[in-house]
């Protein structure tokens, strides 16, 4: 048998080893989302190096959709916007790989199941892979369906991020069955959004997840800035924030201002997680 | 696979709702497999909608086609002038049963809104519909009958404003308001077990045709003929006659300008597989998954998509589907006000034109029943405009 150490070492995803130096550092992952594509492609790539010196330990790239389910009206209105640019699929993979070139910081894939299916489940895994993705998030894929793709992603060694709600209760175990990289567990009954509290017990919410599964637990949804990223962080391994991030990109008013503005918001959040 | 009609169905939405959907696959079950219950919703229809509805043989219309002989299952003459109150029943009550005192629904053409206002305030809930903003325009009629129903109409700003993205927003509400709210979808579309549930409580036409047609001609009919949006009106009169095989079941989607144009919404003509609104299922949609915008002159089959029933009906080649455009329809419209009293609304309109140029080509003993699925009283003021007639 081959040592563990050494198959880990030889190709330990991104994502893992980032959530291992940050424990041994007793330092919380912050997880950064943008849209691909707004307010334009060549803006999402420096964005991304500006969001790592800031402090983002990984990147969750929105791949737009014109139907996009989970999302409140802020990342809604950045997936038209980027959608009206005309981003395609191959411009963000393309992006991605030349953000690859330049950092090792993890990439995550925000993606609606439409958007993988149409274009073909192989054909993307295996693009996205050579573009340097580490893992999958596919908010509309549950349990129920996402056989396949699991099997396909691993088949191309890309982590399918496995999401659980304040209501899957006893699903969270199955859930997190040879899940891999963290468990997105969503904070809220509702939609993204930038939010002012959040009603749900996260104590007793991570207290459960934590039963049924050791991987590292991020909260997403709803996250406003600081000061609620310091109120969970205790609770978690990582702190994802999204439409705090869009809204501040399109409320600057040129591109200087939105990496100042998303630099700056960044490095106050990691100072506190 | 449960919920599944071959590749066509499933589940795909957010984890949020997962429990929910299977709660309410559970709690359906459980009712239609509960004479009380049953008992309930027969009531309903009987007393409060008044089935059961008149197939009707259209004489004038036959003999002015010369060809086989035209029925009209008259689901217009339903209280509230559709056939979406036999679906609303049976998830009002299911959602009584549940305990429920909130609920939502999507709507098109407002049909299923004002069936569903219609329902809520004969159980006294609270109802809140989402209606696309270029629908809340051209149906501005049914808005107003959703309000003074006790209903709030809440605007769908967002992609087309149209009938797409009201689900959207209704599933967004829904997963937001999961714990205390009810979706009554409207047609026999979105993730299991709504398609099997919204057909079972909508094949009552299809039964019901099935002994009126029996009774009057002695045989099953020749062609069945409706339209299609989402998919209710033609899946409850398809459904009991899926065993039939000489019963030919067609379908008639929207080909508004024309299914060359970009301004249609013939999603089985042009359409191409992928998930939206949970299914899996047939799709206008670009080369990379993003939904295309639709059009037809009728709010009701303004859909990118169609019910996975209907999908995996075409793919066996069980049922038919074709489309009527916008001119067709509207004059399927004035014909059937004028020669035989009935104004239809828009959606049937295209199952009366498609039907119209089929008699013509069969022998005068075959039958057709044509879905009747509304009146047009909602669809005056757009027909004005076309005629450019001031009201
Ligand atoms: C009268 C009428 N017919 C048909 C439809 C189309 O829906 P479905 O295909 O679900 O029957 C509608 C929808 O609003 C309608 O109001």
């Amino acid at each position: 048998m081959l040592s563990s150490v050494e198959v880990n070492n030889a190709r330990e995803n991104r994502i893992d080893k980032k959530f291992n130096e940050l424990k041994k550092k007793g330092r919380k992952a912050l997880i950064a989302f943008i849209t691909a594509g707004d307010p334009d492609i060549d803006i999402t790539i420096n964005l991304v190096y500006k969001m790592v010196e800031g402090g983002a330990d990984i990147i969750e790239i929105g791949i737009p959709y014109s139907d996009p389910l989970a999302d409140g009206p802020i990342i809604q209105a950045s997936s038209t916007r980027a959608l009206k640019k005309g981003v395609k699929i191959d411009d963000i993979m393309n992006a991605v790989k030349m953000i690859r070139q330049n950092t090792d910081v993890p990439l995550v894939y925000l993606v609606y199941y439409n958007s993988i299916y149409k274009y073909g489940m192989e054909k993307f895994l295996k693009s996205a892979k050579d573009s340097g993705v580490d893992g999958l998030i596919i908010p509309d894929l549950p349990l129920e369906e996402r056989k396949d793709m699991k099997e396909l992603s691993e088949k191309h060694d890309i982590y399918l991020i496995p999401l659980v709600a304040p209501t899957s209760n006893d699903r969270i175990k199955k859930i997190c069955e040879n899940g891999k990289g963290f468990v997105y567990c969503v904070s809220t009954k509702g939609v993204t959004g930038v939010r002012n509290s959040i009603e749900t017990d996260i104590e007793k919410y991570m207290d459960l997840v934590s039963k049924y599964t050791d991987l590292p637990k991020a909260i997403g949804f709803g996250i406003s800035g600081p000061e609620m990223a310091k109120k969970f962080a205790p609770y978690c391994d990582g702190i994802i924030i999204g439409s705090a991030i869009v809204k501040m990109i399109n409320d600057s008013r040129n591109n200087d201002e939105i990496f100042d503005n998303v630099a700056n918001f960044i490095s106050s959040v990691k100072e506190v997680i | 696979m449960v919920g599944r009609f071959g590749k066509f169905g499933g589940q795909y939405v957010p984890e949020t709702i997962m429990n929910a959907l299977i709660e309410l696959e559970d709690e359906f079950y459980k009712a239609i497999n509960d004479k009380d219950f049953i008992d309930e919703y027969k009531y309903y229809l009987r007393e409060y909608s008044g089935r059961p509805t008149p197939l009707y043989f259209a004489r004038n219309l036959t003999e002015r086609l010369g060809g086989a002989k035209i029925y009209l299952k008259r689901e217009d003459l339903n209280h509230t002038g559709a056939h979406k109150i036999n679906n609303v029943l049976g998830q009002i009550l299911l959602a009584k049963r549940m305990g429920k005192r909130k609920v939502i629904a999507e709507t098109g053409a407002g049909q299923h809104g004002v069936a569903t206002a219609t329902g809520a305030a004969m159980f006294d809930m609270e109802c809140e519909i989402f209606m696309g903003e270029e629908d809340i325009k051209r149906q501005s009629l049914n808005v107003f009958r959703m309000k003074l129903l006790g209903a709030k109409v809440t605007p769908v700003k967002t992609g087309t404003g149209t009938l797409k993205d009201a689900v959207n927003e209704a599933i967004r509400h829904w997963v937001t308001n999961i714990d205390d709210t009810f979706y009554v979808m409207g047609s026999v579309v979105g993730p299991h077990p709504y398609p099997i549930m919204v057909r079972d409580f909508q094949r009552v036409i299809g039964d019901e045709t099935r002994e009126q047609i029996l009774s009057k001609e002695k045989r099953l009919p020749d062609y069945i003929v409706a339209c299609v949006g989402g998919g209710s009106n033609s899946m409850g009169i398809f459904y009991p006659f899926i065993n039939d095989s000489s019963v030919k079941l067609i379908g008639v989607e929207a080909a508004g300008l024309g299914i060359d144009t970009d301004k249609h919404a013939a999603t089985m003509a042009k359409g191409s597989i992928g998930v939206l609104h949970g299914m899996m299922t047939y799709l206008l949609q670009d080369d990379e998954g993003q939904i295309m915008p639709v059009y037809s002159i009728s709010a009701g089959l303004d859909y990118p998509g169609v019910g996975p029933e209907h999908a995996y009906l075409r793919d066996t080649g069980r049922a038919q589907y074709v489309y009527a455009t916008d001119e067709e329809a509207l004059s399927a419209f004035m014909d059937l006000s004028q020669i035989e009293g009935i104004i239809p609304a828009l959606e049937s309109a295209h199952a009366v034109a498609y039907a119209m140029k089929l008699a013509p080509s069969l022998r005068k003993d075959d039958v057709i029943v044509v879905n009747l699925s509304g009146r047009g009283d909602k669809d005056v003021n757009t027909v004005a405009n076309v005629l450019e007639v001031e009201l």
